[in-house]
């Protein structure tokens, strides 16, 4: 068996990097379907997860290979698929089964230009509402942005680490400027990698209830095969994991969905803060975009703007608290992102429009230069 | 939705008890419904192939026949409309020493989910697939799907349903199943020694079994349950080995039942274990 862990200095894609981290992590079973910019994902982990006792399959489409890392991580293997747009349109149902089954599993969403079909090969930011709301119903979810193939492989690792903690798929929304870009990548020694993985049930097998919270707020959760007998169903449930049709079963089970993400936002949600603290302005900015926010600022300052910036590592659940104090810090703000205005109307809800807050936004297909972001800053301020 | 039926009476301990989750009886079948006794063929054979309970999983999509995995007292998983093969492929292949069983409707099956199950039947994985046939979508009230005869009428083709259904043996053998069986709820035996078959032989397995829908189909097509247990009686051909080329469903010529198919092929595992796995 050759190394799960490929410690050492690489020159590596965001694809191929996240296909390392996902490795790293512990990731075993990989269902996925071509699709540009997320393919090379696909064809990195399937030639190294055999190499390392895991299994790859292509399945028929993106539906299939979304419920079959479900079905792989309810045998208890950490698992992962990776898309882009119309794929990711196509897993939504099963995310949601993913959901309400609490099921942990990855999926990585490498963003192009959209709507349908759009720019296959060209990057964009706009699957970020729909990796909010993409699936019916009401639910929360958690979403990370990498902005270089570096961070997208600690990231990876990260994202596994979060859904096996809180039972739930865990989305990688980069794009394909990221996925397709080529940096060093350093991966360290296996030791150093913090992987975590979901809490199996110990003692009584009868009986066993799937769905009830440990003292830490998660449900225990055993594997097929562990002889808990366990049920798992996309209906409304109760702790044992039984359909209950009842708007009483539907207010204790949306509150377990629900709290399990909403009473640990400060263990999830991740921010990097850049020359924020004397800030009168606030860029903010993830994924690829932060970069270009990141030459913004810099340049803003050596022109006397005192402008910062507030990545967002974890995009979903959005950091509102975060936002809320920097309202009564700063001038205004400006969301940076590859849309029309998704982020952007997050920004604005928080910034309670105290302070306006203003998109430097774009159709999609390229990059933004700092040089947008510039002259929004002086034109507004 | 069907209505649960009423109250059962608590009667001593069923043979079957061990693998049913008793505590959510009442099921939700109707009575005169087929696919409760498809559902015990299952357990029972599942009892009888001697195969460890703990690795053994079921898995259904949604459809009345969908409930099974919520009745069974396995690792049941009741998935989304048509997927149950998909999660049921991930499930086996992330751990080859569960034997999985699929047990959903044809509706579920075959129109929604008809890729995924060539797929799977294509790539030979070692699931078990049950699909409960009562020539409709009795769950939604009746609708017409792959599976209804010509001309038959449901809720949504009231005068007669213009569009030809699929063959199934023929489907699962083109798509490269290795064991094929189609039966009634009529014939319990056979269906339930055909499933025992399946669970202990490596590769795709398909068993079709024709099942009455009284509230929905039969209403609609002039069949109390009786009747369409009488036609399964009168037109059922036992013909073993058949041709799927010849198996189409037709009332009036009879219908094939048997098992057709019980061929040796590498499973999907071993193939790719093989091919893949070169250290
Ligand atoms: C994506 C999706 N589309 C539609 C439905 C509605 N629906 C529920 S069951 C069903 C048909 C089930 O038919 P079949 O598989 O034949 O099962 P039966 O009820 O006849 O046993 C449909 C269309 C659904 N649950 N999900
Ligand atoms: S298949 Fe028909 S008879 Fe059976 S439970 Fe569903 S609606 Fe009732
Ligand atoms: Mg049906």
């Amino acid at each position: 068996m050759k190394q799960a862990v490929l410690t050492g200095a690489h020159y590596l894609t965001g694809d191929e990097a996240c296909a390392e981290g996902a490795l790293a992590a512990g990731c075993r079973f990989f269902g996925g379907y071509p699709i540009t910019p997320a393919t090379e994902v696909a064809e990195r982990i399937s030639e190294r997860l055999p190499e390392v006792g895991g299994t790859f399959i292509q399945m028929e489409d993106e539906i299939a290979a979304m419920a079959s890392i479900l079905g792989a991580s309810c045998a208890g293997v950490k698992s992962m698929t990776a898309t882009s747009g119309p794929g990711f349109s196509l897993m939504m149902e099963n995310i949601g089964l993913g959901i309400v089954t609490e099921t942990p599993c990855v999926v990585v969403n490498v963003q192009r230009a959209g709507p349908s079909t759009g720019l296959p090969t060209m990057g964009a930011q706009a699957d970020m509402m729909q990796a909010k709301w993409g699936s019916h119903g009401d639910y929360e979810i958690i979403a990370l942005a990498p902005s270089s193939p570096q961070e997208i492989f600690y990231q990876t690792i990260t994202a596994f680490n979060l859904s096996e903690t809180y039972r739930l798929p865990v989305l990688i929304m980069t794009d394909e400027i990221v996925g397709h870009m080529s940096e060093k990548v350093v991966i360290p020694d296996a030791k150093e990698i913090k992987t975590v993985s979901r809490i199996t049930p110990k003692g009584k097998k009868d009986n066993f209830k799937p769905f009830k919270p440990g003292p830490n707020g998660i449900a225990p959760m055993p594997a097929a095969g562990d002889g808990y007998k366990v049920h798992f169903t996309g209906l409304t449930h109760d702790e044992k994991g039984y359909p209950v049709m009842t708007v009483e079963a539907q207010a204790m089970m949306m509150a377990q969905l629900m709290n399990k993400i909403r009473n640990n936002l400060d263990k999830i949600i991740m921010t990097e803060r850049y020359r924020l603290d004397d800030a009168e302005i606030a860029i903010i900015s993830y994924g690829v975009s932060s970069r270009t926010s990141l030459a913004a600022v810099d340049e803003a300052r050596q022109m006397g703007i005192r402008a910062g910036l507030l990545r967002l590592i974890t995009v979903w659940p959005f950091p509102d608290d975060q936002i809320r104090r920097l309202a009564n810090q700063v001038k205004g703000f400006i969301t940076v992102e590859i849309n029309l205005g998704q982020i952007h109307y997050e920004v604005q809800r928080c910034a309670g429009y105290r302070v306006p807050a203003y998109l430097v936004g774009h159709p999609g297909g390229t990059i933004i230069s700092p040089d947008e972001v510039i002259k929004v800053l002086k034109e507004a301020f | 939705m069907p209505e649960p039926s009423k109250k059962i009476s608590k009667s001593p301990v069923h043979p079957l008890d061990d693998l049913l989750r008793t505590d959510r009886i009442p099921h939700i079948w109707c009575s005169g419904c087929g696919t409760g006794t498809a559902f015990s063929s299952c357990l029972t054979a599942i009892k009888a192939s001697g195969l460890e309970l703990d690795n053994v999983v079921m898995i259904s999509g949604i459809g009345c026949s969908g409930r099974a995995a919520g009745y069974v007292k396995l690792d049941s998983y009741h998935t989304t409309h048509g997927r149950a093969i998909p999660f049921a492929t991930g499930m086996k292949l992330a751990n080859p020493k569960l034997n999985v069983i699929v047990f959903s409707g044809d509706g579920d099956l075959f129109a929604i989910g008809g890729n995924h199950f060539i797929h799977a039947a294509r790539r030979n994985v070692d699931l078990t697939v049950i699909c409960v046939n009562n020539l409709n979508y009795g769950m939604t009230g009746g609708q017409v799907a792959a599976t209804t005869p010509f001309q038959a009428k449901t809720s949504t083709t009231t005068t007669g349903n213009p569009e030809a259904p699929f063959n199934l043996p023929l489907l699962a053998y083109a798509s490269g199943a290795t064991y094929i069986a189609r039966w009634t709820i009529l014939h319990t035996r056979d269906l339930t020694n055909s499933i025992i078959e399946a669970l202990n032989k490596k590769g795709f397995s398909f068993i079709e079994v024709l099942s009455p829908c009284p509230v929905n189909y039969g209403r609609r097509n002039k069949e109390k349950s009786l009747d369409t247990l009488k036609l399964y009686q009168e037109k059922g051909i036992i013909k073993n080995n058949a041709n799927p080329a010849d198996t189409d469903i037709d009332f009036e010529k009879g219908i094939i039942l048997g098992k057709f198919i019980d061929i040796e092929r590498a499973t999907c595992i071993e193939n790719y274990d093989k091919t893949c796995r070169l250290v």
